[in-house]
């Protein structure tokens, strides 16, 4: 009894830990900008915002100069 | 130290960085890691114009991290001069901003130094030229 509780729990943990990577995963692979100020805020620009569309291009141009 | 001694301990202690350029306030390149001296300031302008570009309400932003599927940029200033690299994906971002903060930190240190060097300079050069009259008054 005491061993298929273990294992129970262990799937549970395991399933979890994998929910919360994908997450994660997922969250990171969005293309984003994050900007910081001197008074401590950030903010963050997701792709599809109008804020977004002016930073990504001169961030796409960095990117391409430092690789080409 | 200066900014060539700087960038390379940069890219040294950070792994994670792939190429960086440390630009004046004027644009003017003052160490790259990238060998092209115009990919360099093509890459400082650039860094220019997403500062200049991500100014909000609250002003001019002290650092940018952009992200992409094939990489991230990262924008550093102090105000005038600034610092720009570029990194694989999904960085240790916080790591990154510190050690991009230590490279502007440690490459302003010589002209920091030289500068209450010069003011200290002018101030004795004053006293010497005071010290006639001073003879002359006893």
């Amino acid at each position: 009894m005491k061993r298929r509780l273990a294992a129970f729990v262990a799937v549970l943990g395991a399933l979890a830990g994998a929910a919360a990577f994908w997450r994660r995963r997922s969250g990171a692979a969005r293309e984003r900008a994050d900007v910081y100020f001197p008074d401590g805020s950030m903010v963050t620009f997701a792709e599809g915002t109008d804020e977004a569309a002016r930073l990504f291009p001169p961030a796409r141009r960095i990117l391409a100069q430092a690789r080409s | 130290m200066d900014a060539a001694k700087a960038l390379a301990d940069l890219v040294e202690i950070s792994s994670q960085i792939e190429s960086a350029v440390l630009a004046g306030p004027d644009g003017a390149v003052l160490g790259s890691t990238l060998a092209d001296a115009s990919r360099s300031e093509a890459m400082a302008r650039e860094a220019r114009e997403l500062l200049d570009a991500a100014a909000g309400p609250a002003g001019p932003p002290s650092q940018i991290e952009v992200s992409f599927h094939e990489g991230c940029v990262f924008v550093v200033t102090d105000g005038e001069r600034l610092v720009v690299a570029v990194t694989g994906r999904d960085p240790t971002a916080g790591l990154v901003f510190y050690d991009l903060k230590t490279c502007l930190r440690l490459s302003g240190e010589d002209e920091r130094a030289a500068a209450p060097k010069a003011a200290a300079g002018g101030r004795r050069r004053k006293k010497k030229d005071e010290e006639p009259e001073a003879e002359g008054e006893a």
